[in-house]
């Protein structure tokens, strides 16, 4: 299902005071996307976000959703709704009242209200926990309970502030999982902010890594990790390694470096087991570092220890030149 | 054995100190107000002539219905003007520095006795005061109005400039803890600023609202001092009554008249409480 709501930043900038949260993004998110908007804390992604919702002003340029300049509507009005990082339920109403709430406000009668709060909850699978307080859930549920108040609004694009980082690991993934589908199911953008680039990966169809309040790279999860443009999100992603090569940098992804008989000579400076792979590091002579995720049976084969001396290649085809 | 030994050796200096101070005169109260009295003394006895008085006294009735009449009014003025101060205070200052000072500044007031703050009000009100005065030099009125001073006006005034304070505490405690984000949450759901103060302030307000209205009910049915002041005397309310049954010697007809006070505070406390669940605030 296909819904024709692009969103489209035009010259986005947030200004505070003198600091630029935001500068000067442009960018359009084609409609019924999960988008992660991925960076370090501090890059601006929350502002991004949260000026997208309405929740912060813009201080130039504009937002534009389904031809419409939403700048500088109020949130209820943008067609966007907002999941809050710590989810925000209201601690005195119940968890039907909760997601029956912006209905409330518009003055929809009780049976129509709670029938809509019903089938949402349906869809989140906390029918059960309907006459509950938010006090009385878990994290996980508690999120449920969230994801089917932004919904109610029948949002064109839903916003989610780090959405995940109050779970425990286990429940990350159960939940992102559940995440992916609900957006499948409804054929809405996401765009979801984290700082966890294996969240991102799972998840996102588009990705966009920010740093220093612009967008390093725009792309499809694959593309970014395969392609990184530059040095920032190849270190960013993981599982690359940035090297000095005539002059300039490449990135060499850490699968992709092997132990052989020519090549580049090294030594080992750490071990460490990972289950299917090993993560070897060792330094050049040239004093860089490099990372290389070896399949485990072939490591202990022959394992190596610190301080052995090794020679490491790759296919010259899996270097990828950054731009500067 | 050794650990519980310990534990009631900690409990022991507030428990004598709430024995001695707090439970002890009650009991000596209710004892004594069982006491008989003549005009020149007091004697023990076991008798129920003071509650048959005091009950039967249109008098009593009469200055009971004054005093909640004087909670009534002072509690509507002081929550509205508490409200709106710690609404002020918690939601539209944003920088915590000016929050902390603008909170010590309403407290400023409280560095004078209350007596002093209340007998302040006398010049300003009074006859020739600078009220009177400030309104007939602007033309706004011809001759001094009479019910500025002495009166259930200036009474009510009183415990209203004494009192806010004991309102705008506990409710910017419990704004205080609102958390942010919920407001902005109501706001994407499109509630108005009306609808979020309504669906949203009050209710998670209310605990703050209910130990503000405890405080200023109780201080009001029990204060005697600033209706005497600012009423000339010629207001009575319930500790009236009682201080003047000690100005008179006549303590058992004093401890009778408490024990229904205290009995009818105790009970509108509790009515309160039912209402609101303040246990998450203490």
């Amino acid at each position: 299902m296909r819904t024709g709501y692009d969103l489209e930043l035009v010259h986005l900038t947030k200004r505070y005071g003198d600091t630029v949260a935001v500068r000067d993004l442009n960018h359009i998110f084609n409609a019924g996307r999960y988008v992660c908007l991925l960076g370090p804390s501090g890059c601006g992604k929350s502002s991004t976000l949260r000026m997208i919702a309405g929740h912060e002003s813009v201080s130039d340029g504009s937002i534009v959703l389904d031809g419409l300049d939403v700048s500088h509507l109020a949130p209820a009005k943008r067609g966007t709704a907002m999941m809050f990082q710590n989810y925000a339920l209201f601690p005195h109403l119940s968890v039907r009242d909760n997601v029956a709430f912006s209905l409330r406000m518009k003055g929809v009668d009780k049976p129509t209200r709670y029938g809509q709060a019903n089938e949402l909850l349906e869809l989140v699978d906390m029918n059960d926990y309907a006459d509950r307080l938010p006090d009385q859930l878990s994290g996980g549920q508690q999120q449920r309970v969230a994801l089917a108040r932004a919904l109610i609004t029948k949002p064109k694009v839903l916003l989610l502030d780090e959405p995940l980082s109050a779970l425990d690991p286990f429940l990350r993934v159960r939940m992102r999982a559940e995440l992916k589908r609900i957006q499948r199911e409804l054929g809405i953008t996401f765009i979801h902010v984290t700082h966890g680039q294996d969240e991102a990966l799972a998840l996102a169809d588009v990705m966009v890594v920010m740093n220093n309040a612009v967008i390093e790279q725009a792309g499809s999860a694959r593309d970014v990790f395969n392609a990184p443009r530059t040095e920032f999100v190849a270190r960013f992603m993981g599982g690359h390694n940035v090297i000095s090569l005539d002059g300039s940098k490449v990135a060499l992804r850490a699968d992709a470096v092997t132990l052989a008989d020519n090549g580049l000579p090294a030594t080992v400076t750490g071990v460490e087991f990972q289950g299917a792979h090993v993560a070897m590091t060792a330094t050049t002579e040239g004093g860089e570092e490099i990372l290389a995720l070896l399949p485990e049976e072939t490591f202990y084969h022959s394992p190596k220890n610190p301080g052995d001396a090794v020679t490491l290649a790759w296919d010259e085809g899996r270097l990828h030149r950054l731009q500067a | 054995m050794h650990r519980t030994l310990i534990t009631w050796l900690q409990a022991a200096p507030l428990t004598v100190i709430l024995l001695g101070f707090l439970v002890a005169p009650i009991i000596m109260i209710v004892i004594v107000s069982f006491w008989g009295a003549t005009e020149f003394s007091i004697y023990p006895d076991f008798q129920f002539e003071n509650y048959q008085f005091l009950f039967n006294s249109p008098v009593t009735y009469k200055v009971f219905f004054a005093t909640f009449k004087y909670a009534f009014i002072t509690w509507a003025f002081t929550l509205a003007i508490g409200f709106t101060v710690a609404y002020f205070l918690a939601f539209h200052v944003r920088s915590q520095t000016t929050q902390i000072a603008l909170f010590l500044l309403c407290t400023i007031p409280f560095w004078t006795s209350n007596i002093i703050r209340m007998i302040s009000w006398i010049p300003f009100l009074g006859r020739n005061g600078i009220a009177n005065q400030t309104l007939m030099s602007w033309g706004v009125i011809d001759a001094p109005l009479d019910w500025l001073l002495y009166s259930d006006f200036s009474v009510i005034l009183a415990f209203v400039h004494l009192y806010t304070l004991f309102m705008v505490v506990p409710i910017f405690n419990t704004m205080m803890r609102i958390d942010k984000s919920l407001l902005e949450a109501a706001r994407d759901a499109g509630a108005s600023g009306f609808q979020t103060l309504c669906h949203l302030i009050i209710p998670l307000t209310k605990p703050g609202i209910m130990i503000g209205t405890i405080f200023v009910v109780t201080l009001v049915m029990g204060d005697f001092i600033t209706v005497r002041f600012m009423s000339g005397s010629q207001k009575a309310n319930v500790g009236r009554l009682i201080s003047n049954d000690i100005a008179l010697l006549q303590y058992p007809s004093a401890a009778a008249t408490a024990v229904v006070l205290l009995c009818t505070v105790l009970i509108m406390i509790a009515i309160m409480l039912r209402f609101v669940n303040i246990r998450k605030e203490l």
